[in-house]
């Protein structure tokens, strides 16, 4: 015990404040690099903040909801294709019921049907995880196919136009002319889940549960409820995750959500949860999916190969779980 | 005088394993009931069907007279059953004020949210961890805590919720000789107020230093039941291995 008071307050400070460190370096990267080259600037420029707040809605909004069920000890892969069925199912609903009802009310009836369809997907993922005790990446990686195929199924193959003038004022419209909607109602999501996961008992839970589920139970958790309200929340931000690219891209597409999968796990890891459960906060994972979103729009800025992202993202994730294990170790020892 | 609980003809079994066979007795406010058994003969399993872990596939258990059926440990927290496991139960991601409030966190308003009040909870912690005699940061994890101060905080949230049944399984097993003379003082004092006690060890010092009674098990049957002070150390060692 002495130990941990022994160990630097310095390194302890740094284990904890390096993604912030890390983002702010990215940032001053970019920002030399892009005066040092053409002479322009990186992060002064609204449009630039704006797109890259943007790219981050979609993997954030997938983050936040893993972040709890990583911290709970499980993983959901299926959300990616989550995201792609319910842009589907709005679109398909606003083609069908705009012609017989204002556009508003179309819009207003495509959102809890999409919202509904993703729910789908998380009930069946936290059926199969809490009361089957099928392993969440067997269990999500199976509705992974299902949401998958129906998203195709329900696109007839293609992506699925709407011209709904509400759908894409909501998708592509600024607060002030300056905030993105998107980006707003990311931005209250992310306010709500860092509520809920650091000031209420189902966050409190959400730890217990990653860090000793025996203990959890026997705590007199229903550990079994939890686990299923937790990939229903990770299924509805993927379905809010839907909605929102039909908003932007006035089309809704299976595989919407295919590529940001990954950089979804990708953001908690870099926050610093730990995938085998018990760790991991909201605000790391904002600031993961913001290293990621800088690192992608950062390298297209200064030109360089689109493909160098996968690399550097590659090596971010490498690199935060290397400074999570000596962070571990400052800790402890 | 009613027992504050009583267990009829329990049995408990795991495929083909009969963990638990037919096992009958009772206990009475401020009694501390000791089970003895070797490694495997049933004790953990006994308690686990009282604190509701199991449910026992046969007999009943009455808490002051009424039959109760716990489906679940909270059943049993509520009924004012509290349980320290062998294996401690503790999230070890959490700090000792989270673990000792575990399921039961005291909430506070602020900014008209319902927040949880870390503050209380360690503040509490820590008093109830000063009464043990133990000091261990309370703002770490309990991962970063040594064997005796995890027990510490383990009987720490027993006591903290004011239990009228005590369990108490293999509780000194961890310890240094002074928390281990520590836990035993506890015990009587906890049985000063009242508090009925199950204590179980593989320790015949501390048996004798704080039963009441002794019950012992083998390969999950009752083989007897002694007062401890009509009893001595060889009698129940004949009794555990079936002599
Ligand atoms: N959850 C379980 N599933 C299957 N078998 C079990 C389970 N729990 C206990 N058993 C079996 O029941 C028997 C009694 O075990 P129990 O843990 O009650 O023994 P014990 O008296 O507490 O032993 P120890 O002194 O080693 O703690 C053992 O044969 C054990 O293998
Ligand atoms: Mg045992």
């Amino acid at each position: 015990m002495n130990d941990v008071r022994r160990s630097s307050p310095f390194l302890r400070w740094l284990a904890r404040a390096w993604s912030w460190l890390f983002l702010l370096f990215m940032i001053l990267f970019f920002e030399v690099w892009a005066r040092a080259s053409f002479n322009a600037t990186f992060l002064f420029n609204p449009t630039n903040i704006q797109s890259i707040l943007l790219a981050a809605v979609q993997p954030l909004l997938l983050a936040l909801g893993q972040t709890l069920v990583i911290i709970a000890g499980g993983i959901d892969l299926s959300v990616g294709f989550t995201v792609g069925l319910a842009a589907v199912v709005s679109a398909r609903v606003m083609q069908n019921f705009d012609p017989l009802m204002p556009a508003a009310l179309s819009f207003a009836l495509a959102c809890p049907i999409a919202l509904l369809a993703g729910l789908g997907v998380g009930a069946v993922n936290g059926f199969l995880v809490a009361r089957l005790n099928v392993p969440p990446f067997i269990g999500t990686l199976g509705m992974y196919g299902v949401a998958r195929g129906l998203g195709f199924l329900a696109a007839a193959g293609n992506t699925v136009p709407t011209d709904n003038p509400v759908n894409s004022a909501m998708g592509n419209g600024f607060l002030f002319g300056l905030i993105p909607i998107p980006v707003l109602v990311t931005a209250v999501v992310v306010l709500v889940m860092h509520y809920v996961l650091s000031q209420t008992k189902f966050g409190q839970y959400t730890y217990a549960i990653g860090g000793n589920r025996q203990a959890a139970v026997r705590a007199g958790i229903n550990v079994t409820r939890h686990t299923m309200q937790l990939y229903l929340i990770t299924a509805l931000l993927a379905g809010l995750a839907g909605l929102i690219y039909t908003g932007r891209f006035t089309a809704g597409a299976a595989q919407a959500g295919e590529p940001t999968l990954l950089d979804s796990i990708a953001a908690v890891v870099i926050g610093g949860a730990s995938l085998f459960g018990g760790a991991g906060t909201i605000t790391g994972t904002v600031i993961g999916a913001l290293i990621i979103a800088v690192i992608q729009f950062g390298l297209v800025f200064i030109n360089v190969q689109p493909f160098w992202q996968f690399i550097a993202v590659g090596l971010v994730i490498i690199l935060s779980v290397l400074v999570d294990q000596s962070k571990s170790q400052v800790v402890k020892s | 005088m009613t027992p504050i609980l009583e267990a009829r003809n329990l049995t408990k079994r795991f495929g083909g394993v009969t963990a638990l066979n037919n096992v009958s007795f009772e206990l009475f406010p401020g009694e501390v009931l000791a089970l003895a058994g070797d490694n495997g003969a049933g004790k953990s399993t006994l308690i686990k069907c009282i604190s509701g872990v199991h449910l026992p596939e046969e007999g009943q258990i009455f808490l002051e007279g009424k039959e109760v059926r716990f489906s679940n440990p909270r059943e049993a927290r509520a009924a004012g059953i509290e349980t320290i496991y062998q294996d401690l139960s503790l999230a070890d991601n959490l700090d000792v004020g989270a673990n000792v409030f575990l399921g039961r966190e005291p909430m506070r308003r602020r900014l008209g949210l319902p927040m949880l009040d870390r503050a209380k909870m360690r503040s509490e912690a820590s008093t109830v961890l000063d009464t043990l005699d133990i000091q261990t940061a309370l703002d770490r994890p309990v991962n970063a805590l040594s064997g005796g101060q995890r027990q510490a905080v383990a009987i720490g949230r027993a006591i903290y919720w004011k239990a009228r049944l005590l369990i108490m399984d293999e509780p000194t097993a961890a310890l240094g000789v002074p928390e281990q003379r520590k836990v035993v003082e506890l015990i009587h004092r906890l049985k000063a107020q009242g508090v009925a006690i199950i204590f179980i060890s593989h320790n015949l010092g501390d048996i004798f230093a704080v039963a009441d009674r002794i019950l012992v098990l083998l390969r999950g049957s009752k083989a007897g039941e002694r007062k401890a002070s009509e009893t001595h150390g060889d009698e129940i060692v004949k009794l555990m291995v079936g002599a």
